[in-house]
């Protein structure tokens, strides 16, 4: 087995194990009633995750995501209000969130600043321009809302697999190809590995860059509609501080900080892994949030450490 | 262009005071009474006090941000080291401390918090923005897991004396701006009177080239993080006890954004390799006066928002070699 | 070979000339291709091979001249343009991605369906059938890092190579290599060759040359000195024309050569060494003494003294400074003990370009009295001042950024912060890289100033008069190997040459 493999299996191997604890301290927690939960409360975070992967193995960085769910979301309600169809909204908003972020890679590479900081400007002007739409929490109260709560998938057991589950497994599904079957995603590899010689190889970097930001854009405006729909609301301070949890689940995903290693899939599991903490520490009723902070800071070290060494001694930089 | 126009035009400090300047006479035209000064109950009030007072606790973060920078690297835990500070001073007073003693508790818990993050970055050679991750996602959940250490059921709390340094004043000035003073000072000593400035910029620089001139690079990068956490735990100070509460899940929200701001705005790269502290205290009343000059000209204070992203780009936007040249080559085939 | 005298060139580059602020990297330089022809590019470090090698293949703009690509008149703005017209390049540095598999690898390149599906079983056949061409037959499911470095540079020739490539540069393709590896990579060249492929070949090492190519062009200073057939041309004419050059008002300072004799033994070197970078060796310097280091580019110069001052490791052998050992030191433990180092790459290396001439000079020496004890602003100004006039570097005050200097004057900083630090042993790499004939004439009189003050200096050199000009003493490396040293008297060009290409069998 490739070594590039290894940060992936220590991923599947805490999912696993974090859900064997909690089956072995819960009755009913080692069931798919839990695990369809699981995916569907957190999978407008995994969705805007798959998205981050893709900046994160170019080895850049968005901080934009978290307004952009806020700011798809307050659009989506006040749209509805003025009788849009949540569908119709849903794809303006995506394309919105498309051409944001292709704005943003654009800018990373036209003036080559870090994209840490353009996307930081993005995280600001979104989440202003949230304010701007409106200053309260807007109900959506659309029929298709309650369609959407109800369409569900049964899962064996007692589980069902829910919309918000079902749009993020299609995500991750188009993700997959795009990062793994297309010129494209192999691209993304090889500017996240080494930029330099990417170029040298013929590789055109803006484009690329470019595509990357526009997917990260769409991506975090799906999360944007999914989170919406869920919630059937639209609120202007939604989803601060979500690209934080979304760079976690990637990096607990398997994906290197640094760039070029990684893969998509891992994130869904970096995602699972983040959810099943929160789930674990809801059904323990004594402890609370501050302990999913801290476990997942927790995790998120032991990956980068763990990651640190592999790249030192495993000499995937190459020996030249 | 005469020459001493241009030398002014290109010096670096000249944009953010031009900016500075600017964002106050708007203020002013807007508001008639805004540069108007009163004392009121011993102290001075007005809206340029108020940028002052309300700029203090992100300059403070700042410059420990413009070390760090200098370095070439980034500190994103600053707010986080602030939600502990906060929550350490509450547990502190709570268990019935000295509040002298509590003072110096939260100044160790930010160093402690420093010496984490410079450990990572120096010795496990952990890239900046990674390694400060870290902190940034657990620091608050540490914040609220302190605040139960006590319960956690009542986080508010009287100090006359932290109280007395974050609100209050001296003869007409406020305490907070007196010691802000202090500390910028004690920085500016430190980094320009020893040759501590001299290693971090060399280091920032060229780090492998400062190896071979002999600097110890590890330990500067290290000695950077524990200045950034000292000075956020000043600001932290400043906040709780302004707040008489401990907050850790929203205190200092973006603060870490506030902060890299304002070494931006004041001509710091984050290519590293220089520090430019009184810039960096311009940068941050940049910020603070865009605040409040979006308050007091009526907008919403969501605008803000807005405005610091649309200056963000611009500062960006102009320091960029390739919009620089194209800039200039359409006002070249302008003029000619 | 006479069948390449009558064919008509594939690439024909005429009057190039390149300017970069301060430097000129070209004037003038002529360079023809022929289909079916090895032609060996050679020159020291900034001689001008990469430039020219940049200005062919469009990573570089040329100032002036022209290219011609088979009779055609071409201008390539940018890699892509040139491997358009099947001009491709394999890097000094291996570019792939080490992470990505090789069929990934190969998959990468400019393409006009960017978002075109890949079907890897394609992908890999391509793959496998572009290596075999190549006679390679490994696992393209492996990512490219964790193979050889030869495997790696077979890789990436694959890559380089497509189906109407004509024109193939290799950018030191053996540097890393062993014999048996370079001799595939050497039938590989055949066999492309005997394609019609016309190959560009830049390497140091002169075996090679003369095994592979059928002519050679030689560069020095951004001069082309000459074209040869490489069975016309003698080793020794070949190292004499890359590093010999006419130094008139230098040679004049041989005469205050060895006033005083060697004083005492300041370091003593024994079976110093590391690992595939340099054999263990042995050397003294003495008080009042400059030691030269001769040899050819890529035959240990740097290194050795990188060893000795402690900035890479040594596994081998111990170093003793005035009877102190010094074995395994840090580069800031040499520095306390009175070493002072002027690195060959002073960019990388040597300066802080943003940091001013007066802090970069002052840098060593704060480092050596501690963070706390800064010297005094007026101290500091006072040391850089006479440093600025002591070795004469142009700048209208002590506050400009590094940056902003010339190449030469920014060599003057490196060897002003050397110096302000005291030292007792000084360690010159390339102390003349890159600078003008005054400049280069003052650093020499400096050097032998310093030694005549009592200094101990290693000086090593790609330029063979310099070394003639300045050492008591000549240590001559070939091929990562110290193989001899030559003494007072016996210190001319024509016994260094000797030594260099081989053939010195007398002396020792």
């Amino acid at each position: 087995m490739s070594k590039k493999y290894l940060p992936l299996v220590a991923t599947i191997a805490v999912f696993l194990a974090l859900f064997l604890v909690g089956g072995s301290m819960y009755r009913n927690f080692l069931s798919t009633l839990v695990l369809g939960n699981i995916l569907a409360d957190n999978a407008f975070i995994i969705i805007a995750a798959i998205g981050a992967t893709f900046v994160i193995l170019s080895g850049g960085i968005d901080l934009s995501i978290g307004s952009m769910i806020g700011f798809v979301g307050v659009c989506m309600a006040v749209l509805d209000r003025m009788g849009w169809h949540p569908l119709a909204t849903a794809a303006v908003m995506i394309c919105f969130g498309i051409l944001y972020g292709a704005l943003q890679g654009f800018i990373i590479d036209y003036c080559d600043i870090q994209p840490f900081i353009v996307t930081l400007a993005g995280l600001f002007l979104l989440r202003g321009l949230c304010f701007m739409v409106t200053l309260d929490s807007v109900p959506i109260r659309h029929d298709f809302v309650d369609l959407y709560a109800s369409a569900k998938i049964p899962l064996p057991g007692r589980g069902v697999l829910r919309s918000s589950a079902i749009v993020m497994l299609a995500a991750l599904a188009l993700a997959i190809f795009i990062a793994h079957f297309t010129r494209f995603g192999n691209n993304v590899y090889a500017i996240g590995g080494d930029k330099e010689s990417a170029r040298l190889m013929g590789v055109n970097v803006r484009r690329t860059t470019i595509g990357i930001y526009a997917i990260g854009g769409f991506y975090s405006a799906l999360a944007g509609v999914v989170y919406a729909l869920y919630t059937s609301s639209g609120y202007p301070l939604a989803g601060s501080t979500l690209e934080l949890s979304a760079i976690a689940a990637v990096v607990l995903g398997g994906t290197l900080l640094t760039g070029g290693v990684g893969m998509v899939a891992g994130t869904l599991f970096g995602g699972m892994i983040l959810g099943l903490i929160s789930t674990l520490i809801i059904f323990h009723g004594s402890l609370n949030s501050a302990w999913i902070m801290i476990s997942s800071g927790v995790l998120l070290f032991a990956f980068i450490v763990l990651h640190r060494f592999l790249v030192s001694s495993f000499d995937l930089r190459g020996t030249s | 262009m005469p020459v001493w126009l241009k030398a002014i035009v290109q010096s670096r400090a000249v944009w953010p005071v031009l900016a500075l300047v600017l964002i106050l006479i708007v203020a002013g035209s807007v508001s008639p009474n805004f540069f108007e000064i009163r004392i009121v109950e011993g102290r001075l009030f007005g809206n340029l006090i108020d940028i002052l007072y309300r700029a203090v606790p992100t300059a403070l973060v700042a410059l420990g941000m413009a070390v760090v920078i200098g370095t070439r690297g980034i500190d994103l835990s600053v707010g986080s080291i602030i939600a502990i500070v906060g929550a350490v001073i509450v547990w502190r007073i709570k268990m019935g401390d000295p509040h002298i003693t509590i003072l110096f508790s939260a100044l160790a818990a930010g160093i402690l918090c420093g010496m984490w993050n410079g450990f990572l970055v120096s010795a496990l050679r952990i890239q900046p923005i990674i390694a400060t991750l870290i902190l940034m996602v657990a620091g608050r959940g540490i914040g609220m897991l302190i605040n139960q250490l006590y319960g956690g059921t009542d986080p508010s709390f009287e100090s006359a004396l932290l109280q007395w340094m974050s609100t209050g004043s001296i003869w007409l000035i406020p305490t907070r701006l007196i010691l802000a003073a202090g500390i910028f000072l004690a920085l500016w000593l430190l980094i320009r009177r020893t040759a501590l400035g001299l290693f971090i910029e060399s280091v920032g620089g060229n780090a492998a080239a400062s190896n071979l001139a002999g600097v110890k690079a590890g330990l500067i990068i290290f000695v950077a993080y524990v200045l950034s956490g000292l000075l956020s735990a000043w600001a932290g100070v400043i906040m709780t006890a302004d707040t008489h509460t401990s907050d850790p899940v929203s205190v200092a929200l973006y603060i870490e954004l506030d902060a890299i701001l304002a070494v931006v705005i004041g001509g710091g790269s984050l290519a590293g390799g220089r520090i430019y502290l009184g810039m960096t205290v311009i940068g941050a009343l940049v910020i603070q006066a865009l605040t409040t000059a979006t308050l007091i000209s009526g907008l919403p204070p969501e605008y803000n928002l807005i405005i610091k992203a649309l200056v963000v780009l611009s500062v960006l936007f102009l320091q960029s070699a390739n919009a620089r040249k194209a800039i200039g080559s359409l006002v070249s085939r302008r003029a000619s | 070979m006479n069948a390449t005298a009558i064919d008509k060139p594939r690439v024909e580059m005429r009057s190039i000339g390149k300017s970069f602020p301060g430097v000129r990297a070209l004037s003038n330089v002529d360079f023809t291709l022929y289909p079916g022809e090895v032609h060996a590019l050679l020159g020291e470090n900034g001689a001008g091979k990469s430039t020219l090698i940049k200005i062919l293949t469009g990573a570089l703009n040329r100032d002036a001249g022209e290219i011609r690509l088979d009779g055609k008149a071409v201008n390539f703005n940018s890699t892509g343009e040139a491997q358009a017209h099947g001009i491709s390049t394999v890097y000094q540095e291996v570019n792939l991605i080490p992470a990505m598999s090789v069929t990934k690898n190969l998959t990468l390149g400019p393409s006009r369906d960017a978002l075109g599906v890949i079907s890897w079983g394609k992908a890999r056949k391509r793959a496998r059938e572009k290596l075999s061409r190549l006679k390679l037959n490994i696992d393209t499911e492996q990512p490219v890092g964790s193979f050889s470095v030869a495997v790696q540079q077979l890789v990436a020739i694959a890559h380089a190579l497509d189906d109407d490539t004509s024109v193939l540069v290799l950018d030191e393709p053996t540097a890393s290599l062993d014999a048996q590896e370079t001799a595939t990579l050497f039938a590989i060249i055949r066999d492309l060759k005997a394609r019609g492929m016309a190959i560009v070949f830049i390497t140091h090492f002169l075996d090679q040359v003369y095994e592979i190519s059928d002519r050679i062009s030689v560069l020095r200073n951004g001069n082309l000195v000459g074209t040869h057939m490489a069975s016309e041309i003698s080793r020794q004419d070949l190292i004499s024309e890359m590093i010999g050059r006419e130094l008139g008002e230098v040679e004049a300072t041989l005469a205050h050569k060895a006033e005083s004799g060697p004083g005492k033994q300041k370091l003593v070197a024994r079976d110093l060494g590391r690992k595939r970078t340099l054999k263990p060796f042995d050397l003294t310097l003495h008080a009042g003494e400059v030691v030269g280091l001769a040899g050819l580019l890529g035959s240990g110069r740097t290194e050795m003294t990188k060893l000795v001052f402690g900035a890479i490791r040594s596994d081998s052998g111990e170093l003793h400074v005035d009877g102190q050992d010094m074995s395994g030191a840090t580069p800031r433990r040499s520095l306390a003990s009175g070493i002072a180092f002027c690195p060959e790459d002073r960019k990388a290396e040597g300066l802080v370009g943003d940091l001013s001439i007066r802090e970069n000079i002052m840098l060593s020496m704060q480092a050596k009295r501690g963070w706390l004890r800064q010297l005094p602003r007026r101290e500091q100004e006072k040391i850089a001042g006479e440093m600025i006039r002591a070795l004469g570097i142009a700048t209208p005050d002590a506050e400009k950024p590094v940056r902003q200097l010339s190449g030469g004057n920014q060599q003057k900083v490196v060897l002003a912060r050397a110096l302000a630090s005291n030292p007792g042993i000084l360690l010159l790499d390339e102390p003349t890289r890159g600078i003008d004939v005054g400049a280069h004439a003052e650093i020499i009189t400096l050097i032998r100033k310093l030694c005549n003050e009592g200094m101990a200096l290693l000086v090593a050199s790609s330029e063979l008069d310099e070394i003639v000009a300045a050492s008591d003493r000549v240590a001559v490396l070939r091929d990562r190997e110290k193989v001899g040293e030559i003494d007072g008297a016996d210190i001319n060009r024509d016994n260094i040459i000797r030594m260099i290409a081989g053939d010195d069998s007398g002396q020792h």
